[in-house]
């Protein structure tokens, strides 16, 4: 056993953390904290979003990963997990989660040649920016219920149906959509993937706020909405097989460790810097609890991340469903507690939010709002727990009908 | 021993449920909430004539004389609407202020104005460090022939923006005193301040502010003291107002959790669901009975210190907790603010360092345990 990076990756850990160290000087105070509302709440936060994404093709980290053959580098897994903790480190933005980690994937695993030639270099180049059109209201955790309908018309689909929660939808210039192509089929039967343009006659986004006001998802309605027959991905009928191989890609969490390390230094130094009632904040002993809890909390959730890059770059994917599942759950309950371990140790100043004298510049308040919507995104918690008891422990399944 | 409320209180709880759940929707909150005043006049007049700003002065002065107990009773209904106005600040903080420290002729001034609805006022005592001690009251008081030049900031004064008169608590050269000072005196500038409860949060700054020696509040020195006879009942207020929060939570929560339908099953249906529901029903009975046990103790003018105390670090974690839970089952609906969970989501942050927090109460707890 040998837990140190590699020469060559000592040095691209450098050369990420140089990067993003000096590119992160260019953020506009519109960026605020991150996150999704950093980068889809202002045009300003948007385009800072879309110059990372320019710098990052240039460096070749948006394909890092990809074949050769489609312009990437083929870096290992493990490269990318660094990648992905040293952004997740300095919250940077830039890489599309839904182009580059979803739908990239998903166009690799199922896609025609001509439709690899013609998306993927838009998305390596950081040049297309996607949003993700999966849940309506009806269909959440149990998305393979959804309704809405893509029906062939010679050489068209034509779309009518909602869907919802659609992060950045009022940004994106794509979305990639699953709806019910054949009308009389049931859950994951009948479903197709398809490229749809945003701004097609018939797609309307209406806004929906977050909790603490800021604008990240929307509403998206399809009334009649025509997409050319050549934007199907994969086989009519058969988007659900490949749509569950697209959710297998939704991540390991490093950046959500390393992210919570960062904030962590960020309170040392905050406590350490402020006195009250007589005493550093660094030397009160509920304080140095939660910290050094969180701490804890990041440490493990690193360990437990660093094993799935490695389960999967060795192939083993037999426990990787579970990990990839317990590290969702984990990363984003630790976010959760440090959000409010952070607010609690700042006292009053805890429910500051965009306030010249918020600690932390208010990221904790906003990380308390931000979190819960982590722990619903990307599969609910909840979910991860069912798979984790069934697929990890064997535990009986429930049946649903 | 009886564990009910009477008849007069079910119908008080009753009106309040009915005249808010008419006045003040939800969407109402969020405008308001949105506004720069933080503030609905109309409203507050129409309280004001309901009569629920005097129940509890004394009759003396206009007031009903009830128990404490009515007050709660009106704070817990308005945490169940999530209701933004400045009752706490003006009616609770400052009221029992007044009644605790208030000479008679201050009294007959300002507790029938309230009582009408015609005096907004906020209560300025923490400062930069946020301390909940006091210490942390360090704003300057300089005997100056008969008046005071007050100097100094204060920070988290809620409604200082609409307030007509501002009790801050200063430092003279005998310690902790509070002065009553027209908002609108010269070197008094306000601003309010970004909280995540939305609720009228402000720095106050004075500057060279002359005020009256007989704008003071009791005597010089006697302020710490004052605010101490306050807080007990003020807490207790302050955490009926939570629990009500609580329990429309849970409510909310049960009604979308039999009604949300995923897997051809409602998610109520769902054991980790029913799990999370059951736990946070334990949150909500564990509190409030002991509720009503402390303001009863109030009511009978004992020492309630601990249970106080334990009270308000109680509520302030289960109100977290339930509201956590709550945005949870809700699911991706329960983030937005189009959707009412969120407000007591936000509420239940901000509720938290309201007359001080967990650690602080703690921290009182162990002391008055003999630690
Ligand atoms: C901030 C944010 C951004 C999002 N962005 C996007 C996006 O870009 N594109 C997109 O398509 N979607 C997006 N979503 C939607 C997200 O994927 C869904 O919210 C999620 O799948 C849950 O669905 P739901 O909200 O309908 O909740 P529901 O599925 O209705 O769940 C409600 C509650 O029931 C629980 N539950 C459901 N089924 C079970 C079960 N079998 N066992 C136990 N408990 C269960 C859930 O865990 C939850 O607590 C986003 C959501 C959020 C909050």
């Amino acid at each position: 056993m040998d837990f140190r990076l590699t020469k060559e990756e000592e040095l691209k850990k450098e050369a990420f953390e140089a990067f993003f160290e000096s590119e992160m000087k260019n953020a506009p105070p519109a960026f605020g904290n991150g996150g999704l509302e950093g980068v889809y709440d202002t045009e300003e936060g948007f385009e800072f979003h879309t110059y990372m994404a320019g710098k990052l093709a240039e460096k070749g980290w948006l394909s890092m990963g990809w074949p050769k053959l489609y312009g990437g580098q083929e870096a290992s897994i493990m490269e990318q997990v660094i990648f992905d903790e040293v952004r997740g480190y300095y919250s940077a933005p830039g890489v599309d989660a839904f182009a580059v980690d979803m739908f990239a994937p998903t166009l690799m695993a199922g896609a025609s040649d001509e439709q690899k030639a013609r998306l993927l270099p838009p998305i390596r180049d950081g040049k297309a920016f996607y949003c993700q059109g999966w849940s309506e209201p009806d269909a959440g955790s149990d998305l393979a219920s959804l309704t809405t309908t893509a029906i062939r018309e010679g050489d068209h689909y034509v779309v009518n149906g909602q869907k919802t929660w659609t992060t950045g939808a009022h940004r994106a210039e794509y979305m990639f959509l699953l709806a019910r192509t054949d009308p009389e089929s049931r859950r994951g039967k009948g479903l197709s993937v398809f490229h749809l343009r945003m701004d097609l006659p018939g797609v309307q986004v209406r806004p929906l706020l977050y909790m603490n006001g800021k604008h990240v998802y929307n509403e998206v309605f399809f009334n009649d909405v025509k997409i050319p027959a050549e934007d199907l991905i994969g086989v009519e009928g058969e988007g659900w097989a490949l749509t569950r191989q697209t959710m297998n890609f939704e991540r390991s969490g490093a950046g959500g460790f390393s992210g919570a390390k960062r904030y962590l230094e960020q309170m040392i130094d905050y406590a350490r810097n402020t006195t009250r009632n007589g005493q550093q904040l660094s030397k009160d002993p509920n304080a140095r609890r939660k910290m050094a809890e969180v701490f804890i909390g990041a440490e493990v959730g690193k360990s437990l991340a660093y094993k799935i890059a490695w389960m999967h770059q060795k192939g083993d994917f037999a426990g990787l469903i579970t990990a990839a599942s317990a590290s969702k759950l984990f990363s984003t309950e630790l976010a959760q507690k440090l959000a409010n371990d952070a607010t609690e140790i700042m006292g009053l100043y805890g429910q500051l939010e965009d306030d010249p004298d918020a600690p932390l510049g208010g990221a904790m308040s906003d990380l308390y709002q931000m979190c819960k919507g982590a722990t619903i995104f990307a599969g609910t918690n909840e979910i991860q727990r069912n798979l984790i008891a069934w697929v990890g422990l064997g535990l009986p399944r429930l049946k649903f009908k | 021993m009886d564990l009910d409320f009477n008849k007069e209180q079910d119908m008080l709880r009753k009106s309040v449920a009915e005249f808010l759940a008419k006045e003040c929707p939800f969407d109402t909150v969020r405008e308001i909430e949105d506004s720069a005043e933080g503030f609905n006049k109309k409203m507050w007049k129409k309280m004001a004539k309901l009569g629920w700003m005097e129940i509890h002065f004394p009759e003396a002065y206009g007031g009903l004389g009830d128990p404490f107990v009515e007050m709660t009773i009106i704070m817990e209904e308005m945490g169940k609407k999530a209701f933004p106005s400045p009752f706490f600040s003006t009616v609770i903080l400052c009221g029992l202020v007044l009644l605790e420290g208030g000479s008679d002729k201050q009294k007959k001034a300002f507790l029938p104005k309230i009582a009408a609805g015609k005096k907004i006022m906020a209560l300025a005592q923490y400062e930069k460090e946020a301390s909940y001690l006091e210490a942390g009251i360090q704003l300057s008081a300089q005997s100056e022939g008969a008046d005071y030049i007050l100097n100094g900031k204060k920070m988290f004064v809620p409604n200082a923006n609409i307030a007509d008169e501002i009790i801050v608590a200063a430092r003279t050269i005998q310690g902790v005193t509070l002065f009553l000072v027209d908002a609108k005196t010269p070197g008094v500038s306000i601003q309010k301040m970004q909280t995540i409860g939305k609720d009228n949060n402000c720095v106050v700054t004075f500057d060279n502010v002359n005020v009256p020696g007989d704008a003071m509040v009791g005597e010089p020195g006697a302020g710490w003291h004052i605010l101490e006879q306050m807080a007990p009942k003020a807490t207790v207020a302050k955490c009926a107002e939570m629990l009500g929060g609580c329990e429309e939570s849970i409510a909310m929560t049960t009604a979308y959790a039999k009604e949300r339908v995923q897997y051809s099953t409602p998610i109520g249906g769902f054991q980790a669901i029913q799990h999370y529901m059951a736990d946070m029903r334990v949150a909500y009975d564990t509190s409030i009975y002991y509720l009503h046990k402390v303001v009863w103790m109030l009511d009978e003018g004992m020492d309630a210190t601990k249970e106080v105390s334990a009270l308000k670090a109680q509520v302030n974690e289960q109100y977290k907790f339930i509201t956590e839970r709550a945005v949870q089952i809700h699911g991706g609906i329960g983030t937005t603010r189009e959707f009412n969970i969120g407000l007591f989501y936000r509420r239940a942050k901000a509720f938290e360092y309201i007359l001080g927090d967990t650690a602080y109460h703690h921290d009182k707890l162990a002391d008055a345990l003999g630690m």
